[in-house]
């Protein structure tokens, strides 16, 4: 039997990440900025969030929740806003290729990630077989107290850690500001038409640092949600997986508006754990084949939104491209 | 509100253009730079100090006749890929799917080792496996280019995720045709018959992929070069609307040139299957297609510069793989070091276009420092 109240909050789970990410990316993209990174940032993100309460777990001796929740998620930001400042110097300053770029910065992200991931205990001397920060997660996933005496509504929709919310919180704030802030505004000028804005007296360069910096944040902080929530605290390399990719690929499928993210992300989430849910009795490889859907559904959305052709869902302007005032 | 008056001290300018030899001297000392880095990186994780960081990283790809074979072999594939994906960018279609299409195209090899070993000629089977192959890839490269050419889809995100499409067929049938059954993997596909195997070229098994490459260069340097094609897909990259006056069918250039980028990659799913690994595994490319992507613009999309730089990218990853073994280190330090070498070499473009000049009296105008 399907179960829709055990599926919802397993398909939320799974969107979490992908929403942090897409909202990022979102706020990356109204700048003009295409940051194919996002993988990469997101596997940062993580392993900061993962070495910041390793290296806390290891050496503190009365431990702090609050600590332990603050510590992981400043590191999170910190490792995210790096990788976002190497991709805003590359891409903005000196004008590189973005989607180039982007590349690299996946390879070398999930590269730190993996390499962290598997060579931290090694390298800090700590005596544990294996990353496993279950007490900093218990932290994490801290629930409103009552939440279980709700009964079905509450195991919906109180159960998650603060992250989710967080997330959901920022995408609402992201809409807002794009939509109803001066500052948004000019955003947006800046990724649709960057030389008006520039005549228009808007420092083009700050808006897109700002933009791409903020945005990485948002997206690591999926990594850490990942992590520390999702994953109990257990880091496994490559566990990640392609997220990110998704998480891009819901940018176009949100047609760039955050609020229509946080139900997509549900969505998406639900489509990736959806082979789990469908009957293939003892035939393992329909399984396989099942695992494509949320591959599938995209190619089609992507396919679609390009034929209906929308003029107000088109993408920023000069997305893609890179600003530089004496070309004309 | 004195900052809005103040003039900039120093500002910048697109070159007119740069003889080669000064751009070659700007990228070789970004690399040089970056392997400082590196090495400086290296010597704080590990410990380890730069002589050694440098003769290692020599060692992995050169240390021994084998693995010099293996180096060579390497960076024929990576060029290989990176050569079928080159038209494609050269029509500013951005192609990251070169990894499913080779997946597609492996798939094809495997399926007729598998299933047709026993009905036809060795010789007749390594015909028809080369053009399965070739068949699969070019279908894989061909339906978004139709989308594209059709209904402008973005050409990414569908590249990437028939990418991931790709990998799940391919498990679906690894489970499929699993050897024993429960193993979850295909092993070597007809071990005992070398049925299907891509003979030996003059007794030795890395000649094959290095004849490849350079057929391939040859052939796609050729094809940009002095063909209408390749006049006519550069067109389309620079300008549909170019394009369009001069008369040009701009999608058939999309869908013919996509094609041709995944025949490629399906050929080269051939080489990995039948010449080289002799089975199927959902990462049998390693990620190679979006190495290909920075290999292929590194060099300008120049097929003949590609060998450089695919060969230097073989060079850090084989370098990198040997130091984190030698150092008992986690293998993805070579994407991190690989990562900071593209980073520099993709931030030195700036310096081959660009220039900064001080503002005040231009005349003093000397070269910029080159701190990327």
């Amino acid at each position: 039997m399907f179960d829709i109240t055990a599926f919802f909050p397993r398909a939320v789970a799974q969107g979490i990440p992908l929403l942090f990410g897409s909202t990022g990316e979102t706020l990356t993209e109204k700048a003009g900025n295409l940051n194919l990174g996002i993988p990469g940032i997101m596997y940062v993100g993580g392993i900061s969030g993962v070495i910041g309460s390793f290296l806390y777990e290891q050496n503190t001796s009365n431990f702090s929740p609050f600590l332990a929740v603050m510590i992981p998620f400043l590191a999170s930001l910190l490792g995210s806003l790096l990788m976002g400042l190497i991709y805003s110097f590359l891409t903005i300053s000196l004008r590189a290729n973005q989607n180039v770029t982007g590349l690299a910065m996946t390879t070398f992200g999930v590269g730190i990630g993996n390499f962290f991931g598997g060579s931290l205990i090694k390298l800090t001397g700590a005596e544990v077989p294996n990353i496993s920060l279950s007490a900093t997660s218990i932290c994490f996933r801290k629930h409103l107290p009552f939440a279980d005496k709700l009964g079905v509504f509450g195991n919906m929709f109180l159960k998650y850690g603060f992250l989710a919310y967080l997330a959901i919180a920022i995408a609402l704030y992201v809409s807002y500001f794009l939509n109803r802030t001066q500052t948004g505004l000019h955003l947006r000028a800046v990724g649709e038409n960057p030389s008006t804005a520039d005549a228009a007296g808007i420092n083009v360069s700050r808006y897109k640092y700002t933009a791409t910096c903020l945005g990485s944040m948002i997206a690591g902080l999926g990594g850490l949600y990942y992590v520390m929530d999702y994953a109990n605290g257990i880091w496994s390399n490559d566990g990640f997986g392609d997220r990110g990719w998704l998480a891009i690929a819901l940018v176009i499928f949100t047609v760039w508006k955050p609020t229509l993210g946080i139900v997509s992300s549900i969505l998406f989430g639900g489509l990736y754990i959806l082979y789990l849910y469908i009957p293939s009795g003892m035939n393992l490889s329909l399984k396989e084949l099942y695992k494509m859907i949320p591959y599938v559904f995209t190619v089609v959305v992507l396919v679609f939104s390009s034929i209906k052709n929308k003029r107000e869902n088109q993408p920023p302007e000069s997305l893609g491209l890179s600003f530089f005032r004496e070309d004309r | 509100m004195d900052r809005k008056n103040r003039s900039p001290r120093f500002h910048i300018e697109r070159r007119a253009s740069l003889p080669w030899h000064k751009s070659l001297a700007v990228r070789l000392l970004s690399i040089l730079a970056a392997f400082i880095v590196c090495a400086l990186l290296t010597m704080i994780i590990t410990g380890v100090n730069p002589v050694d960081f440098i003769s290692t990283m020599f060692y992995g790809s050169f240390g021994t006749p084998r693995k010099m074979w293996i180096t060579a072999q390497n960076v024929a594939v990576l060029l290989c890929i990176s050569l079928a994906v080159t038209p494609s960018f050269l029509m500013k279609f951005w192609n990251e799917g070169a990894d499913g299409q080779i997946l597609m195209g492996c798939l094809a090899s495997s399926a007729c080792m598998i299933k047709l070993s026993d009905k036809m000629p060795n010789w007749l089977l390594i015909v028809v496996m080369f053009l399965t192959s070739v068949a699969a890839g070019t279908l894989w490269a061909i339906i978004p280019a139709f989308f594209k050419a059709q209904f402008n889809t973005n050409e990414t995100l569908f590249t990437l995720m028939l990418n991931y499409i790709a990998t799940q067929i391919v498990a679906y049938f690894i489970v499929k045709w699993e050897v024993p059954k429960g193993s979850g993997q295909i092993g070597i596909i007809n071990q005992s018959t070398e049925t299907g195997w891509f003979p030996q070229l003059f007794g030795n098994k890395y000649i094959l992929s290095i004849l490849t490459a350079a057929i391939m260069t040859a052939f796609i340097y050729s094809y940009i070069r002095y063909s209408k094609h390749g006049y006519e897909l550069t067109v389309v990259g620079e300008s549909t609307r170019t394009a369009r006056y001069i008369g040009i069918d701009v999608k058939r250039v999309i869908v013919r040139t996509m094609a041709l980028s995944g025949a490629m990659a399906g050929a080269v799913g051939f080489l990995l299957v039948s010449g080289i690994n002799h089975t199927l595994t959902t990462t049998i490319t390693g990620g190679q297609g979006f190495t290909a992507v920075m290999v292929s613009w590194l060099a300008q999309f120049n097929p003949i510069a590609m060998i450089a730089t695919s060969f230097l990218i073989i060079f850090l990853e084989r370098g990198a793989i040997e130091i984190s073994s030698a150092f008992t280190l986690n293998q993805s330090f070579s994407a991190i070091l690989t990562g900071i070498i593209l980073f520099f070499l993709i931030g030195s473009e700036f310096f081959v276009s660009y220039r900064i000049r001080r503002s005040a009296n231009t005349e003093t105008g000397k070269e910029p420092d080159k701190n990327v």
